[in-house]
């Protein structure tokens, strides 16, 4: 059996007297594509900035790439991807100065952002706006960019929270086709969504309910073990219980 | 330090790129010194007054005319009603009423001595103190030109024969401005970049870019050096063009070294930059940001001893002020600028103003969080 390379065992956050995420565990192996799937505030974001060390846990174990998340967030930092549903690139920067930024932020050499740069240009084909604002372009390839400048300093973790809301339906299929690309490349992703048809892109996927994991595995074994045609039918069948 | 350096790029980036922020970075500063120097001012000119001289004799004329060639008071009107006198004051029309009563005259050449009312308006108190005084004054003055004027009366002198005259060290000439204009370019530069500082901060938190910076390995400190550098450039940018204008317009004395002024402007800006550091670490929308720093810039501003003394405030009010940089900033331009005073005289500000910011940068960056509990 692999290592895998993001691991949790009742992994908890409570706010207060609430409890966002409810003792989950689970393992994530190198190249899987894994999905957090579940109604808005079923816990998935919380368990994603957990694992990203953007939130401190409140008990249970948490490792990423073989860092305890709990002690040594800013070590899991350096080796992961991140990019939120909230828009993360400076609007009222170019797309170059975005690119440019985030690259050396992450301490890449300038030969290297430059020659990163152009790499990134010709694959979203952004060669004509490359000195436009950020703020001009369509929340679509924004989105597709924000994606790409996460994965600037080539990380092999990757997590997305809910990446593609708000996103138009061919845009998305491109933005799976990146998602794609990375996994070929050997990268982990974790993924939120509440899309239910981008379930069906995840090689396994966990559904989130009020805080816990309901079920855990490959979309075929969840429509199996529920009965169900779909995803879609999956989560309701989940979520009433 | 490289990562330090794209933070900085960056922000000046965006800085230059915001057309509306820019100019009134700039112009508001500007604008504000301007306007506030010519209006914030102690002295009191034209006060209203009423005279009522029932005497009409040479004596009270004079002493009419004495008032009404002082800059200080403005005849409204005269009469003879001293219920419509005391009228006018109630309905606030005058500050001051002098009566002059009937046979003025002849008592001061046959007693030696005769008595006038003066009545003050003390709505503000203020002003009625300064009435009193400027009246009192000219009174004074009218006594001794009336005894040497009438040799009658020099065998029994009224007043003592030591005068006292007055010379302002300083400000010689009396000109508030040079007093106001150095306190007030602080208080606005101290205003602008505690809140462009805090804004800033919290304005990344809003659009979600914080995050994903918190998600990279930038350092706590690097972050906050990527901030701080930038706006301590302009700050420095905007005093130099403050005190450029208040040479130039408000001819404000520079009698202390210019490098000690600039060394001091630099050490006392990390102060307010980090207080607005502070503020942005702890607000999580620009409205939270906004009032709290308002808050605080509003207490040190009418407790920094440019509008009221320090001196004059209770003991534990000037304990507190302590921690009142734009205080430091108040007493030491004055030294500095009107005095002339030396490094050696100015230490004891210069130190703990530099103790001050540091520390409170240190506890800016002890207090940011990259991950939220």
């Amino acid at each position: 059996m692999e290592e895998p390379v993001i691991f949790t065992e009742n992994l908890t956050k409570t706010f207060g007297r609430f409890t966002a995420v409810n003792k989950i565990s689970f393992s994530v192996y190198p190249g899987e594509i894994f999905g957090f799937l579940g109604a808005n505030g079923a816990g998935k974001t919380t368990a994603l900035r957990m694992l990203s060390g953007l939130l401190k846990p409140s008990s249970g174990i948490a490792q990423v790439a073989g860092v305890d998340v709990m002690r040594q967030p800013e070590q899991v930092k350096r080796r992961i991807g991140y990019m939120s549903q909230k828009f993360s690139l400076y609007e009222d920067l170019t797309i170059r100065e975005n690119i440019r930024f985030y690259g050396g932020v992450y301490g890449l050499k300038r030969a290297v952002v430059k020659q990163k740069t152009s790499e990134l240009i010709d694959k979203l084909e952004l060669g004509a706006h490359v000195d436009q604002l950020v703020r001009s372009l369509p929340l679509g390839w924004r989105q597709k960019l924000a994606l790409s400048v996460a994965m600037l300093h080539e990380p092999r973790i990757v997590f997305l929270d809910e990446p593609t809301s708000g996103v138009d339906p061919l845009t998305r299929r491109q933005f799976w086709d990146l998602i794609y690309e990375a996994a070929h490349q050997g990268v982990t992703l974790m993924v939120t969504t509440h899309y239910m048809e981008e379930a069906e892109y995840c090689k396994r996927i966990s559904m989130m309910v009020d805080g816990k994991i309901e079920a855990l595995d490959t979309p075929g074994q969840l429509k199996k073990q529920f009965n169900a045609e779909s995803m879609d039918e999956v989560f309701r069948k989940l979520a009433r219980g | 330090m490289r990562t330090v350096l794209y933070l900085v790029q960056k922000e000046f980036l965006q800085i230059f790129r915001n057309k509306t922020m820019l100019p009134l970075m700039l112009v508001m500063p500007i604008f504000q010194m301007l306007l506030l120097s010519f209006a914030a001012n102690y002295e009191v000119k034209d006060l209203k007054m009423r005279i009522i001289d029932l005497d009409l004799s040479g004596a009270s004329r004079a002493l009419c005319s004495k008032f009404s060639a002082s800059p200080n008071f403005k005849i409204l009107a005269s009469g003879f009603s001293a219920a419509e006198g005391m009228e006018s004051i109630a309905r606030d029309e005058i500050d001051i009423l002098l009566q002059i009563p009937p046979h003025f005259e002849r008592d001061l050449l046959r007693e030696g001595h005769a008595g006038v009312a003066l009545t003050l308006n003390a709505i503000n108190a203020t002003k009625a103190g300064l009435a009193n005084g400027y009246a009192g004054g000219i009174l004074r003055d009218f006594n001794a030109q009336y005894v040497s004027e009438n040799p009658v009366l020099t065998a029994t002198p009224p007043n003592g024969l030591i005068e006292v005259t007055y010379s302002n060290w300083y400000n010689p000439r009396l000109d508030y401005k040079t007093f106001m204009v150095p306190g007030i370019l602080g208080e606005i530069v101290s205003l602008i970049i505690c809140f462009l500082t805090a804004l800033n901060i919290v304005r990344e938190r809003e659009m979600g870019t914080i995050e994903q910076l918190n998600v990279t390995p930038i350092r706590k400190w690097q972050f906050i050096l990527g901030k701080f550098i930038p706006f301590w450039i302009i700050s420095l940018f905007i005093m130099t063009l403050g005190l450029t204008i208040g040479k130039l317009v408000f001819d404000i004395p520079l009698l202390g070294s210019l490098w000690l002024v600039f060394g001091f402007t630099a050490a006392f800006m990390p102060c307010v930059l980090g207080l607005g550091f502070l503020i942005s670490n702890f607000a999580e929308t620009q409205q939270q940001a906004m009032f709290t720093a308002w808050f605080f810039i509003l207490i040190f501003i009418l407790m920094c001893g440019l509008f009221t003394p320090i001196e004059s405030m209770p003991e534990w009010a000037q304990k507190a002020d302590v921690l009142n940089p734009i205080a430091y900033f108040v007493q030491f331009m004055r030294m500095v600028l009107l005095k002339g005073a030396n490094f050696q005289d100015v230490k004891g500000i210069f130190y703990p103003v530099l103790v001050y910011g540091i520390g409170v940068n240190a506890l800016a960056i002890w207090t940011y969080r990259k991950q939220v509990a």
